[in-house]
């Protein structure tokens, strides 16, 4: 831990004046104190911004949901909207964390959140992301929980959240507010590949402010599940996990969204699963189509080889689940 | 010796009843002081500096911008920190400490988290913070051993650790079903709540040392530190008045006490350190790896004609530790030949040490799952097939039990549980997409007892107070000290004062091996009639109470004496005779009955695992257990100790490993979210029954102690039953999501 100044912002406009390149913005802090506190990440200055009015969740007039930076992820997991228009995201952030950490956390630091990778949280350990250049040790060390799509010879990080892949399904777009003003950016090209530049991790510019998330339109009348595979029951991230929201039209599929964590280096949509889906019928068959559709392009390492098993299974029992409650008229029930 | 058959707790009142812990209301208030919150006037804080590579050498410290730092006081390290001595790490003496290398020793770096500075500060955040502006320079070196399972390596044989009976390995030979399997059994970390915490002063001129540590055994470290400090065992003491438990890595001291006793003399001040999670979990303890071949003969009928068991353990560089796998084989089964060997292999790891039932826990793994290969093997139910080859006395040194209800055990839980319900075939029990699998295994834990002494005043305020050297690791030893004080006097529970924990009380034992309570309440009860005797002379002496009567026609009851006609309490006995208090001192140990009965508790588990194939899920859905410890002191707490072993079992089963790197050795998943334990999610429904048989032979009180044995066998019932379910043999643990998917 090394000393930093500390100020609150007072409105959403000062705050991106307000800070530095080398500041940073704490809102829950859940992820933030405990990197500072792992000495991996060392901002000059923290720039709390717990008290802007960004805590609403609201329609908008186009039918999309729009959730403000700071509406915690119980208090989005609970609420009336989310849980019946969008099933598939409260359960996600339900099988996330604890109830703890959920009450700290909020949607903008969620979608901010790091990796988990061990390496780049211990400052001893090579990490192209946390140190640019010093080398990759998770690529030939222990990588049972590194990614296996999207992952890249710098890194193979995963992006560890559960809410993330759920937005990733329903689709979304970020409000950035910074120095140059706001701007919009599509969910799926916030979080960046690796590449070359791993340390690059978001769209977002040095000050900016993640504002509001909205939502796209609910599918409808739709089925959707939320299934996280990891080893123990509870408060563990997802060794594979799978959003899948699909709408039926008789026993064919009409519209599909699949989406997965614990596996790639960003939330990972999957656009040719979903091609694969459309106009099928809704049974194991095709699942297990979309399933090695969307797995097509996966890269083992030593020790991670079994999340594509796992995925694949993932993704065959959401969508079974999803078309089930499709069924049901798209009633929703337990959750994963 | 005694008889202890007429034990004064036949019939008992409060001793075996259900006992709200008395220090409860402490832990609730937060008015129960653990180490790491204690405070000493002009106290400075310590945070280690630990190694980031497991094998090399530390060639430089660079600390110039550490010590600007704001706040810190110095920092210790090799070349700067004082000249000791080693404890001679003897158990008959009471000196073995966790890890015989003192801090910065040398420059060699032997494992991952070895501590090479210590920093002092004013405070904890500075001290922290000043820390990793430590920069350390290293050679690392090739050749880490990454681990024994990472290795074909050998290790060198213990020829103390084995043991052989017949000719297990003709027997073995000529045998109509044999079974000859290996299991091999990832490390574990203790994961105890409270962390590793010293907080050390010097006083009197620095000729007295008083260091308050969260540990299982006050005396151990006095004499450990009395050895390394070259100073007199008079002039050191060692406090711990309430443990956020051990599970055995607080037996013995760890270098960190030693570095911040002799932080505390190099700045002249109280010095605490509280480990952090990673440092505690690298440097301060762990259940070792273990790789275990096991090979059962047997005939048709199921009976066994040879046991041999193979095991060898890690330890670490700088410490000799056996975790001794193969310790409850000899008297698990009747069975003419059998044989145990143990070998050790060091490991670039911090050094490894007791965890929960050490070494039997492994072993009973190993054992109870080739025992169930062997029912699988005869087509025998596995219940049956330990009834058939029940040990009715113990046979590995003839002598007969103490007293043994495994039988019950089996046929009690397997009743509560529905066993007559499992269809043997494989993966038959089906409940939507799930599988069930019924398994089983046996469990045992020996019986052992040390000398102990004890100290009880009765007080002229009506208070009782009891005092004993041994500590209270959070299981309830305050409680059944208590206990035994309100049985002996009838006095009430609220009016009794326990005091355990300081070496300035009389000696008391470990707080480890589940003998605690079988050691510690005889002395206690020694000491109870050895005030009773000081106030019934009070009583009939000149101006007593009961002036001129016979001190033997008095009795304790309800908080005094009484002749049969008059009760006086023992407040009025002693204001009367003008006294503020008398004493008692008390002490027991084992006897005779050592060499006449063999002492050992024994149990059952019967577990429900639910496995759902086609996303790669197991979850343990239900623990029937019944256990015969003797008698429960207090039951709740004793069945607390089973249900809690039962969890612990369920991580060694399906999730607990330290992740070490394959490259060089250093672990990886030192912190709680990576090492994954069970969470409440994972805990089944758990159901324990405690049989209650006293055992007067073992002590008065007929208590076997409680705190290992519901950890044995869990595994292996876990990994039964899912063979059962799947007619997939698991010989690895833990089981994981990737032994699942490989096998499917
Ligand atoms: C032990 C543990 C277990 C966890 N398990 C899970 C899990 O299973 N699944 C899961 O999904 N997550 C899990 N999490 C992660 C948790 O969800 C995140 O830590 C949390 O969502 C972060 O939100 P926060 O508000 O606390 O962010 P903070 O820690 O305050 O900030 C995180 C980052 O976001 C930036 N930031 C915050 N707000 C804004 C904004 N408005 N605009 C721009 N940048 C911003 C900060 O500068 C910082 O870089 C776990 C965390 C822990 C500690």
């Amino acid at each position: 831990m090394r000393t930093f100044a500390y100020s609150r912002a007072d409105s959403v406009e000062h705050a991106a004046h307000q800070t530095t390149p080398t500041a940073a913005f704490v809102a829950g802090g859940t992820t933030l104190l405990d990197l500072v506190k792992l000495d991996v990440m060392r901002p000059s200055e923290l720039v709390d911004i717990n008290t802007l009015p960004l805590k609403n969740v609201e329609w908008l007039d186009d039918g999309r949901l729009q959730i403000g930076a700071l509406v915690t992820n119980t208090d989005l997991a609970h609420h009336p909207e989310v849980k019946q228009h969008y099933p598939v995201l409260s359960q996600a952030l339900l099988a996330g964390a604890s109830t703890q950490l959920r009450n700290m956390a909020t949607t903008a630091g969620n979608v901010m959140q790091r990796t988990r990778c061990p390496y780049y949280r211990d400052p001893a350990a090579a990490c192209n992301r946390r140190e640019p250049g010093s080398g990759c040790d998770a690529r030939h060390g222990l990588n049972r929980l590194n990614a296996v799509l999207g992952g890249s010879d710098a890194c193979v990080a995963v992006h560890p959240s559960d809410m993330c892949v759920a937005m990733a399904a329903i689709g979304a777009t970020l409000t950035l507010s910074g120095p140059q003003g706001e701007r919009e950016v599509a969910f799926q090209d916030f979080h960046r590949l690796p590449g070359d530049t791993p340390h690059i991790e978001h769209d977002l510019a040095d000050g900016e402010l993640i504002t509001a998330i909205t939502l796209d339109p609910p599918l409808a009348p739709a089925g959707s599940y939320y299934l996280k595979l990891r080893d123990r029951a509870s408060y563990e991230f997802a060794l594979a996990s799978t959003a899948a929201q699909l709408s039926l039209d008789g026993e064919m599929i009409g519209e599909a969204r699949v989406a997965l964590g614990g596996v790639g280096t960003k939330p990972w949509r999957c656009p040719e699963a979903e091609a694969a889906l459309v106009g099928q019928p809704a049974e194991m068959a095709t699942f297990e189509r979309a399933a090695d559709i969307a797995l097509g392009g996966a890269t083992p390492l030593e020790h991670n080889a079994f999340k594509i098993p796992l995925a694949r299974q993932s993704i065959i029992r959401a969508l079974r689940e999803a078309t089930r409650l499709a069924r049901q008229g798209g009633k929703q029930e337990g959750l994963a | 010796m005694n008889d202890l058959t007429q034990s004064a707790f036949a019939k008992p009142r409060v001793v075996g009843q259900r006992t709200p812990r008395i220090d409860g209301e402490y832990k609730l208030t937060g008015r129960a002081g653990y180490t790491g919150e204690l405070l000493a006037e002009g106290m400075r804080y310590g945070y280690p500096v630990p190694a980031t590579i497991a094998n090399g050498v530390l060639e430089s410290l660079e600390l110039d911008d550490a010590l600007a730092m704001p706040g810190v006081v110095d920092i210790l390290h090799h070349g700067h920190f004082e000249s000791l001595h080693r404890s001679p790490n003897s158990m008959a003496h009471g000196d073995m400490v966790s890890e015989v290398r003192l801090p910065f020793e040398d420059e060699r770096i032997y494992y991952h988290g070895q501590y090479v500075a210590l920093v002092v500060a004013e405070t904890f955040e500075q001290a922290r913070a000043a820390a990793q502006r430590v920069v350390a320079r290293y050679r690392e070196d090739d050749g880490a051993v990454v681990g024994l399972l990472h290795t074909d390596t050998q290790g060198e044989l213990q020829e103390s650790a084995g043991t052989s009976r017949g000719d297990p390995e003709a027997a073995f030979g000529g045998a109509e079903v044999k079974i000859d399997s290996t299991y091999q059994i990832a490390a574990e970390s203790h994961l105890q709540m409270e962390m590793h915490a010293t907080l050390a002063e010097w006083r009197d001129d620095g000729k007295r040392l008083v260091v308050h540590e969260s540990t299982q055994g006050v005396f151990f470290q006095r004499n450990a530190m009395a050895r390394i400090f070259g100073i007199a065992q008079e002039n050191l003491e060692v406090i711990s008045h309430y443990i956020g438990s051990g599970f055995g890595n607080k037996l013995f001291m760890w270098p960190h006490a030693v570095a911040t006793a002799v932080a505390a003399r190099m700045v002249g001040r109280p010095v605490k350190v509280v480990l952090p999670r990673q440092q505690d979990m690298t440097g301060g303890g762990n259940r070792p790896a273990s790789r275990q071949r096991v090979r059962l003969g047997a005939d048709r009928s199921g009976k066994l004609t040879s046991v041999i068991h193979d095991s060898t353990t890690e330890t670490s560089w700088v410490h000799q530790y056996v975790d001794a796998c193969g310790s409850a084989t000899p008297s698990f089964y009747a069975c003419d030949n059998v044989s145990t060997s143990q070998r050790v292999l060091e490991v670039n790891h911090g050094t490894p040490c007791p965890m929960r039932a050490p070494g039997e826990v492994s072993g009973i793994f190993a054992l109870e799952t080739a025992m169930d290969e062997l029912a699988v093997e005869l087509g025998m139910d596995p219940v049956a097939l330990r009834q058939k080859n029940n040990a009715e006395q113990d046979p590995a040194s003839g002598l007969p039990w103490s007293s043994k209800h495994l039988d019950e055990c089996l046929t009690s839980a397997a009743r509560r549980f529905g066993w007559d319900k499992r269809d043997p075939a494989i993966g038959s029990m089906r409940d939507g997409d799930e599988i069930i699998g019924y398994g089983m295994a046996s469990c045992t834990w020996s019986a052992g007892r040390q000398p102990c002494e004890a100290r009880v005043e009765l007080r002229a305020d009506g208070s009782l107070f009891a005092a004993c050297g041994t500590q209270d690791i959070g299981t309830g030893t305050y409680t059944i000290v208590a206990q035994a004080v309100a049985e002996l006097t009838g006095t009430d529970l609220s009016r009794i004062e326990v005091k355990l924990g300081e070496t300035s009380l009389p000696a008391g034992p470990l707080s480890g091996g589940s003998m605690a309570t079988a050691t510690v309440l005889p002395a206690v009860a020694a000491a109870v009639r050895d005030a009773l005797d000081a106030i019934k002379e009070v009583a009939v002496g000149s101006g007593g109470a009961f002036e001129g009567s016979d001190a033997d026609s008095l009795s304790a009851e309800a908080g005094g004496l009484t002749d049969g006609k008059r009760r006086v309490s023992f407040a009025e006995i002693l204001e009367t005779s003008k006294l503020s208090s008398v004493n008692g001192k008390g002490s027991a140990a084992p006897g005779d009955e050592r060499s006449e009965y063999s002492f050992r508790s024994f149990g059952a588990h019967f577990v429900e695992i639910r496995i759902d194939p086609e996303i790669s899920r197991v979850r343990v859905a239900r623990v029937v257990s019944t256990i015969d410890i003797g008698r429960a002191i207090n039951p709740p707490t004793a069945r607390n100790q089973v249900e809690g072993g039962i969890v612990m079992g369920l991580g060694m089963g399906l999730l607990e490993k330290l992740d070490y790197d394959p490259r060089d050795a250093r672990l990886i998943n030192a912190n709680v979210a990576d090492y994954i334990v069970p969470t409440h999610a994972d805990a089944p429904e758990i159901d324990v029954e405690l049989l209650d048989y006293p055992d007067f032979k073992h002590n008065e009180f007929g208590g076997r102690g409680v705190g290992e044995i519901g950890l044995t066998g869990v595994a292996p019932a876990i990994a039964n039953a899912i063979y059962h379910a799947t007619g997939k043999r698991y010989r690895d643990l833990p089981i994981t999501i990737e032994a699942l998917l490989a096998s499917s």
